[in-house]
């Protein structure tokens, strides 16, 4: 365990961070923790602990939007939102179960700087974007221990380059976010899901690209295979279905539920759950409740192009004695190896033809260290991003070796 | 004709480059052979100024690439002899983005207008940059898609300029910016260097760095492809046209709608002068007794519409409003846009010259900052006509100005910078959706403080490490990258010395 630097305001994130860097040390950011298993394994100096930067600065809910320091719990910006009606539209996945980090310290849902880092969007990126669309400004301490601000608090701005969009996924190794505003939006009223079964990956990959190109503003649809959908709440012992979900005000999801029948039609009857039984589902869907409980048993992440992904994760799983099921009209693949060993190479290679990026979000730290936990770049793309890294944090102190080796 | 206007102070040229011009003519030829190098001074003569036009300079040499092979090598020859380069797409920037400067190449894109594929399985389309914007929707439109961002210059402006700009549009409160858009792009670095961003799939699998590209306005890398995202054409769109007797009920009523939940497609505003002059220039029954109006488009299934026209005909009835009318056809529809989409002509038209500006407020700043508007325009003895997208707090005052009459056009000037302080004062931004360019660039200082923008050059010269590409653009002080590498660090006085570890 490193020695831990508690900071308790910007002031003390920018000295904890020249101190690092005077003396040749790296620093681990971190908020509750929550996400530590995700990444390629940390061997920093010390940890820099922000959890005391707490606090919701700003929120108006006409004006949609919201600022909070790095370290506010998420549970208390969602419950804040709700009490207005209002959301967080990108639907952020909480990893804490399946890393089965829930236990630490009791904090289970973590900070807002912690989803912010991750960039890990639920299935609602699929019609309202991912954390990065949301991400409106920033106030961040970089690694030469310069705070600096980028953004506003407006969505309309072009003023400077998007440096809040860029740190949304960067992993904490860019700069220390202290305060982060985002744009929030209005919760929808009601919501329903339409399940329809499907005969095959090809057939799931139709049926949702039907219902996604259709005008039926569908906000969830995830491919299930036949085992995966047996664990989800709602669809106990079904064979491989697609799943569709409606929100919006009630005459609207009513029309659109007779629409979506139709689009549906081609592919068999669907059954409707209603806003309960949906929430529940998706939440699922969202926080991958299947491959939860499993140890360490290694799961892949894998953005692709929506038309390969059933198909690319029905063979996957196949080929790796694994399980898969398709999140984001089947361009997100959530895929359960049978063991610890990761098999990258195959995963990669699996999804070389399609194009997209595969990250390894649960594994034994033995197995982040051995397999490339985040894709890896090319030549002139990789020396670009190490001179962006090294542009915001040229010692190198940020969570260095978080997503690349050497940066 | 050398130098641009009085006042705008741009980086010196390099007298190297300039003595080398016709060496450097040649050379480019050979790269781009036939016509795709421009310079004589009248065939150049179009390139000299973007749509902020008060500003003009010739370029060193026009050259227009077919090819990403032509231009990586462009790049990679102006990079090995230091020459500056200038990024052009259709020439529509309102900023100043592509004003050419007198040692460089200006590089135009216009040749790179195919759509490459159109994938709408995957709702997307692969094109080139030179594509227009209304280019992408037309394309797809058959199919029931189209790309969602729509700035008033979609006819003229290409997908590679709203890539640079991060361009907006009236849909942008329900449909996002061009950056919402954009799932992937080819760019080629100054060094000739040719990386892919993105592509069909979502989100970056490391550092995003599409995100910083989008908006970085042709000062990081040259793009030759961009993956947009298509959407399906709503079933239904219909509109409502509200007036009021003050900014403040029109403000109030933007406000409730939100507060109700409802995400319209598009809330436009518009006050007395601009509403009286969209009306004489297109005559579509704007009612000229209300001090502020309003366009609220919904769009979605049919049902949905009515639901919420009543829900937001009800909300503004309880905001004073004074005249309410529905769109009960297209035509109409369109009717209520006519003007709106006409307004700046309109404007034009009462004035011989206007500033458009464009910062953003924080939305329920609005009736103070068109107070405080209408002071500084009695103190510069200037008329100022406001349209307004609502939804989103992004303020578009025209000046109207007579650049012939002394001293006219540097009032107009001051009277635009301190309504973009304002915007900056009460919580908001410079520019919203035209850029910062040349027009804003002096006024950066006030939102970011000298921290805030070595951040930024300093992630620039990760790029573009002797800062060639579009130089004097966006920042208010050029310099060298090397300048950036010092470290500040007071030894001596380190906190925590009692950690254990040092």
């Amino acid at each position: 365990m490193s020695d831990i630097i508690a900071a308790r305001d910007e002031g003390e994130v920018a000295d904890a961070v020249r101190t690092a860097l005077s003396a040749g040390k790296t620093l681990e950011i971190r908020g509750h923790g929550s996400k530590r298993a995700v990444g390629r394994p940390s061997q920093t100096d010390l940890t820099l602990d922000l959890s005391a930067l707490t606090g919701v600065t700003l929120y108006e809910p006409e004006e949609l939007v919201l600022s909070a320091r790095a370290a506010t719990p998420r549970a208390d910006i969602e419950n804040m939102l709700a009490a207005s009606g209002q959301m967080l539209a990108f639907e952020p996945m909480d990893p804490a179960p399946l890393l089965g980090s829930s236990a630490e310290s009791g904090k289970t849902s973590g900070t807002l700087g912690g989803l912010f880092a991750v960039n890990l969007s639920g299935p609602r990126r699929i019609s309202h974007g991912a954390v990065r669309d949301h991400a409106l400004g920033i106030k961040a301490v970089s690694g030469r221990g310069e705070p600096f601000k980028s953004g506003g608090r407006v969505v309309k701005n072009v003023t400077g380059y998007d440096l809040p969009r860029l740190m949304a996924g960067a992993f904490g190794t860019l700069c220390v976010a202290t305060e982060i505003t985002l744009k929030v939006l209005p919760r929808p009223p009601m919501e329903e899901t339409l399940v329809a079964r499907v005969a095959s990956p090809e057939a799931a990959a139709a049926a949702l690209s039907a219902a996604m190109g259709s005008s039926c503003e569908v906000s969830g649809a995830a491919f299930l295979p036949e085992g995966v959908a047996g664990r989800l709440p709602g669809l106990g012992g079904s064979p491989a279905v697609v799943a569709l979900r409606l929100e919006g005000v009630a005459p609207s999801v009513t029309a659109r539920r007779t629409m979506l029948r139709a689009v549906l039609a081609p592919f068999g009857a669907a059954d409707v759950l209603e806003t309960d039984a949906s929430r529940a589902l998706w939440l699922a869907v969202r926080d991958v409740a299947p491959f939860c409980g499993l140890g360490e048993r290694a799961v892949w992440r894998l953005s692709t192009a929506p038309m390969a992904g059933p198909a690319l994760a029905t063979r996957l799983a196949a080929d790796l004695g694994g399980e898969a099921y398709c999140d984001w009209a089947g361009g997100l693949i959530w895929l359960c190896l049978p063991g610890e060993s990761a098999h990258g190479d195959e995963v990669r290679a699996g999804l070389a033809p399609h194009g997209g990026h595969a990250t390894l979000i649960r594994a034994t730290a033995a197995e982040r260290a051995r397999t490339a936990v985040f894709q890896p770049l090319d030549g002139a793309l990789a020396a670009l991003t190490k001179r962006v890294k090294e542009s915001f944090d040229p010692g190198l102190v940020l969570n260095p070796g978080r997503i690349h080796a050497g940066m | 004709m050398t130098g641009t206007a009085p006042g705008l102070r741009m980086p010196d040229a390099d007298a190297r480059v300039l003595a080398r011009r016709s060496d450097i003519i040649a050379d480019l030829k050979a790269i781009v052979p036939g016509e795709g190098v421009i310079a004589h001074e009248r065939e150049m003569r179009p390139y000299e100024s973007d749509a902020l036009t008060a500003y003009r300079q010739l370029p060193l040499v026009v050259v227009l690439p077919s090819t990403t092979a032509q231009v990586a090598a462009v790049l990679k020859y102006c990079h090995d002899n230091e020459i500056r380069v200038v990024p052009r797409g259709a020439g529509t920037s309102l900023s100043g983005g592509a004003l050419p400067l007198e040692d460089a190449v200006l590089l135009g894109l216009g040749k790179f207008n195919r759509i490459i594929e159109i994938d709408t399985p995957n709702r997307c389309a692969v094109v080139q940059p030179g594509v227009t914007n209304l280019g992408i929707s037309k394309a797809v439109d058959h199919l029931g898609f189209y790309y969602a961002p729509d700035p008033s210059s979609q006819i003229a402006c290409t997908i590679g300029g709203n890539v640079a700009e991060n361009s907006g549009g009236v849909h942008c409160l329900k449909y996002g910016l061009t950056t919402n858009n954009v799932l992937g792009a080819e760019l080629v670095l100054i060094t000739g260097e040719i990386v892919r961003l993105g592509g069909k799939h979502l989100d970056a699998g490391g550092l995003d760095l599409l995100s910083v590209v989008i908006g970085s306005e042709g000062l990081l890398g040259v793009v030759t492809e961009v993956t947009v995202r298509l959407l399906k054409k709503p079933d239904t769109a219909r509109a409502v046209l509200v007036g009021f007797p003050t900014s403040e009920d029109a403000g109030e009523c933007v406000a409730k709608i939100i507060a109700a939940g409802i995400i319209p497609a598009g809330i436009e505003m518009m006050d007395k002068d601009a509403i009286a002059a969209a009306e004489a220039f297109v005559n579509v029954g704007y009612p000229l007794d209300v001090e502020a109006l309003l366009i609220v488009e919904l769009d979605g299934p049919e049902a949905e519409c009515a639901h919420l026209l009543e829900e937001v005909t009800r909300i503004a009835q309880g905001c004073n409003s004074t005249t309410l009318r529905v769109s009960t056809s297209e035509a109409e529809r369109l009717g209520f846009w006519a003007g709106r989409k006409a307004a700046f002509p309109a404007v034009g038209r009462l004035s011989p010259d206007y500033l458009c500006m464009d910062g953003t407020i924080p939305r329920r700043q609005l009736p103070f900052v068109l107070a405080r508007m209408r002071e500084l325009g009695a103190k510069y003895g200037l008329r100022c006509a406001n349209v307004f997208h609502a939804g989103d707090g992004n303020l578009h005052p025209l000046i109207l100005y007579d650049a012939n009459a002394p001293g006219e056009l540097h009032a107009a000037e001051s009277f635009g910078a301190d309504i973009l302080r304002l915007c900056v004062e009460v919580g908001g931004v410079l520019t919203g959706e035209h850029g910062v360019g040349v027009e804003k660039r002096d006024l950066m200082d006030t939102m970011f403080n000298e921290v805030d923008l070595a951040q930024q050059q300093r992630m620039k010269c990760a790029f573009d490490d002797k800062s060639l590409l579009n130089p004097g653009k966006v920042f208010p002080t050029l310099h060298r990258c090397a300048e950036f590498g010092r470290m500040h660090v007071s030894g001596g006085a380190l906190p925590f010395p009692d950690l254990p570890r040092f």
